[in-house]
């Protein structure tokens, strides 16, 4: 069952003097229960891609379904509603509030869809057990370390049950053991609950763990491969080939 | 090329010098038109009397000139060093492009000199246009002609004010130069990164803490409020020391109590955006527990500066309508070996060809007694030691002034006020300085009976009865007996009296008989004293007329109405600058945080209300606790201001109220306003 349905969408910048095609007629479908990776360079359009998708960032034309709702033409209070109800965010530095805990990081992100405080407080610890952070509810984000962070943060986006997680860069900020401990999480909930998410990266170890990987070159899906019956190592193995087909544009990604 | 940089800096950061500028330029303007006051009084057609008490103002006010500057001083410099901070980013880009120290310093002086002028170019400007304003209010407030009024600008008050900010500013250049010689570039890299710790205070000890401080100042409200008789100075200068000691900790205690307490309410705590609201509020008060300390401070004494001091007005200024019913009052004794010895004025003024009476449309002439035997110890009786307690000073051996009735009832028929009747044996003893009257009251509770000339008199009344019969603008009839004509001995006469009103109608008739008066009343002096060869005679007069009384009481209302308001001004100014300002910056600092409120899909409604609160909270604080510190400063304040009366207390509270409601909410609703902005512009 499809969830997403991207159809022709194109993103512009600048003047008619000087345009720079953001995104250049992309159009794909996300199916309910799938992990997408979107991989490419900086500068591919990756980045304003998920924008679009999570409203942030309007498009210049086309149109993105969600559950058959057209959400680009949601304005204001809609617009928060949807951004609250259907989406969670995880972003590459965190975005925690430093001013609460990571209990109260969480919580608030129910709080203002004004669940009651009895029901928040279930749901929250639910969540941190999922994500192994019982043991940091209490501490502030300057006294984790980054990989409690992200996961603080992931529980955050996903402690409301949304139709979609979005994550920018979520393995970005944290060393090589924090990072496959995240990305085990997602698997983790990818399977157990069957929450979709779309993750943005450019590290081909990170878009491993995924079940489809979307290439995007100057604003283009250049390729998409999917896993298949391949385990992960396999799957890396294959993205790798991808990365070395783009050549020196993604030399940066391993 | 610098100063193209200082000036885009200037424009770039509009945002946070805004408020820093608004208040310089409302600092420039207070500034410019108190001291502005002399050259507007100037046109003013007043007297003599009137015109010294202007020069007494224009003195006072340069004195506190030099104290506001000082203030402002310290406000400016904390003010564009906390901007400079906001800016450290930006030096270290400076320095990294490999621009030096002294360029910088150079770009900062370039600024401070761009806003320098600008703002006292603008503050003077609308000082210029307020001041025709003050010139109105001069005139109300003296209750002078001003018919020839033109719009007019001191040059002096220019040339102060500038040299003055200017002095200021070099002060701040100043601080700039060497706080950028001091830094440091790693410092200044690192300056964005805060490690902001949070920790909760422990809650026992807040609650523990609390508890002291409020018992603490409990205790000082108890003295300033209820033990005023024998304040001393130093123990004034312990209650206050205890009252900012106790305001700090109190902010230190409710900083960290207050969240604890919104935390075990769940309901209210998980509710909407509030965890982020007051977590917010408890960090910043946190933080600034020591500027929230003086600020409230300085909020307390503005609302006492300025509610005593329009307080002091109105009650003198209404009190004399009341106080002071007739044109004109002698008061007349003669001692010969220092003995008090009456003479009849009038009739002595008979002698040699002056007739007083003839200048009155309305008089009473009569006679005070005094009996040798019946002092102020006598009349207090057993409760003499407990006024000497209180009143160390006072001259209990002084004999009580006696006055008959049917003359307090003919001074009461001229004053337009109520006669009283009185039985054979019978007194009533009239009083209506505040103090005095309570103890009098308390004797007259306990004493019914005194013995005067032998005869013995019950009280009337259970307590003292409002009267007086010197003129004046204020309660301060410390007590005298009216007792039946029959009990007075005719030889125990002591002073001639004459109280009287003109005969006149026009208020320049009035003054006009008032000079005639005086000067045949000094020829007299002089005819009647130099008949009388005699050293051992000396001459006791005085005299009251309501013109006097009337320019005084009108000539000091209008001095404490425009100290008050000046200090008042400029204090709350300062204070609300400094909230502003430390708001701002935290709403700058906070960008991010609201940005990630939206992401997650926080209503921009709420997030609006959240700000709201915050702000709002900030500025309420301080100010709340002032308002409890003003109630027990106020009670104070009443005690000495008793003499001036305290009848228009509340009108006066009313009137501070809604000048700090003006500025103080003025200040906050911009703050507010601009927050929002700041928070909103940086939206993707």
């Amino acid at each position: 069952m499809e969830i997403l349905k991207i159809q022709q969408i194109e993103k512009y910048y600048g003047s008619k003097s000087s345009l720079t095609k953001a995104i250049d007629d992309i159009s794909f479908t996300v199916n309910k229960g799938e992990f997408v990776a979107i991989m490419g360079a900086s500068g591919s359009g990756k980045t304003t891609l998920l924008n679009c998708i999570s409203t942030i960032d309007r498009v210049t034309s086309g149109h993105i379904y969600l559950e058959n709702t057209d959400i680009t033409t949601l304005k204001g209070k809609q617009l928060n509603k949807f951004r609250r109800e259907k989406l969670g965010f995880i972003f590459q530095d965190f975005n925690l509030l430093d001013t609460l805990t990571a209990y109260e990081n969480i919580a608030l992100s129910l709080s203002i869809q004004k669940v009651s405080p009895a029901e928040i407080d279930k749901s929250v610890k639910n969540v941190a057990k999922q994500l192994d952070i019982i043991g940091v509810l209490q501490k502030y984000p300057y006294q984790m370390s980054g990989g409690q962070k992200q996961r603080v943060a992931s529980a955050r986006a996903i402690v409301t049950n949304p139709k979609l997680i979005l994550a920018d860069e979520p393995t970005g900020a944290l060393d090589s053991k924090a990072a496959k401990m995240l990305l085990e999480r997602f698997n983790y909930l990818n399977h157990q609950h069957e929450a979709t998410i779309m993750m943005v990266t450019h590290d081909s170890f990170t878009a491993s763990y995924s079940s489809r990987v979307l290439f995007i070159k100057d604003g283009k899906v250049f390729h998409e491969i999917s896993r298949g019956d391949d385990n992960r190592k396999q799957f890396f193995d294959k993205i790798i080939d991808v990365v070395t087909l783009l050549g020196g544009d993604v030399n940066d990604a391993l | 090329m610098l100063f193209k940089l200082s000036l885009s800096n200037i424009r770039k950061s509009f945002r946070d010098y805004a408020i820093y500028f608004f208040t310089l330029i409302i600092g420039v303007s207070v500034f410019y038109v108190f001291n502005a006051i002399g050259e507007q009084t100037a046109f003013l057609q007043v007297s003599q009397n009137t015109s010294d008490i202007i020069d007494l103002l224009k003195n006072m006010l340069n004195g506190i000139s030099a104290f506001v500057s000082v203030v402002l001083g310290l406000l400016i410099v904390y003010a564009s060093r906390f901007l400079m901070k906001r800016r450290n980013k930006e030096f270290a880009l400076y320095l990294i492009l490999g621009m030096g120290k002294g360029k910088i310093s150079a770009i900062l002086l370039i600024e401070t000199i761009i806003i320098g002028l600008g703002s006292l170019g603008v503050g003077l400007l609308i000082g210029i246009g307020l001041s025709q304003l003050m010139s109105t209010l001069v005139a109300n407030l003296f209750e002078a002609d001003m018919t020839e009024y033109t719009f007019m600008v001191s040059s002096d008050a220019i040339i102060k004010t500038a040299i003055y900010f200017g002095i200021m500013y070099l002060v701040v250049m100043f601080f700039n130069s060497f706080m950028i010689s001091k830094c440091k570039l790693i410092n200044l890299l690192q300056s964005g990164k805060k490690s902001e710790k949070l920790k909760l205070k422990n809650p026992v000890l807040c609650v523990i803490i609390f508890i002291i401080s409020a018992c603490a100042l409990g205790y000082a409200y108890y003295i300033a409020g209820w033990k005023t008789g024998n304040m001393s100075t130093e123990k004034l200068v312990k209650l206050i020391a205890t009252g900012a000691v106790s305001t700090f900790l109190i902010f230190w205690s409710v900083s960290g109590m207050m969240l604890r307490v919104i935390m075990s309410m769940k309901k209210t705590y998980y509710k909407g955006l509030n965890s982020f609201t007051f977590r917010q509020i408890s960090s910043k008060v946190n933080t600034t527990v020591a500027s929230m300390t003086v600020i409230c401070l300085m909020l307390f004494v503005t609302i006492c500066t300025l509610s005593s001091a329009f307080s002091i007005r109105n009650s003198m200024n209404a009190n004399l309508k009341e106080m002071c019913p007739a044109d004109f009052e002698l008061e007349y004794a003669e001692s010969h070996d220092d003995e008090l010895q009456y003479v009849d004025f009038i009739e002595k003024a008979h002698e040699y060809n002056y007739n007083f009476e003839e200048d009155f449309s309305e008089y009473v002439h009569f006679r005070e007694y005094k009996d040798d035997n019946f002092t102020f110890a006598d009349a207090l009786g057993s409760h003499l030691e407990e006024m000497q307690q209180k009143y160390m000073y006072m001259d209990y051996e002084s004999r009580e002034d006696i006055v008959k009735l049917s003359d307090y009832n003919a001074i009461s028929r001229l004053y337009g006020r109520k006669e009283i009747t009185l039985n054979e044996n019978e007194f009533a003893l009239m009083c209506n300085f505040k103090s005095i009257k309570a103890i009098r009251d308390e004797t007259l509770k306990t004493d019914k009976e005194i013995t005067i000339f032998g005869h013995t008199l019950t009280t009337k009344y259970d307590e003292c009865q409002d009267g007086f019969i010197d003129i004046s603008s204020q309660h301060i009839n410390s007590g005298f007996y009216v007792v039946p004509d029959s009990v007075v001995d005719e030889n125990y006469a002591k002073k001639d009296y004459l109280i009287g009103n003109y005969n006149a109608g026009t208020k320049e008739e009035k003054q006009v008989i008032e000079d005639k008066i005086n000067n045949k009343y000094r020829d007299f002096i002089k005819d009647y004293t130099s008949s009388q060869n005699d050293h051992n005679t000396h001459y006791m007069y005085v005299i009251n007329t309501k013109i006097d009384i009337a320019e005084a009481t009108i000539g000091l209302g209008a001095m404490v109405t425009f100290i008050g308001l000046y200090i008042g001004l400029i204090f709350l100014i300062s204070c609300a600058a400094i909230l502003a300002l430390k708001q701002l910056s935290e709403s700058v600092d906070s960008i991010s945080r609201y940005e990630m409120l939206r992401k997650i899909g926080a209503e921009e409604s709420d997030i609006s209300k959240s700000l709201f609160r915050q702000t709002g909270i900030f500025f309420l604080l301080p100010l709340l606790l002032a308002c409890v510190h003003s109630v027990f400063g106020m009670k104070f304040a009443t005690f000495i201001l008793e003499a001036f009366g305290t009848e228009k207390l509340a009108e006066s509270i009313g009137f501070t109220s809604i000048m700090i409601l003006l500025i103080y909410g003025g200040y906050f609703l911009i703050t507010y306003l601009s927050s929002k902005s700041i928070i909103k512009s940086h939206k993707q």
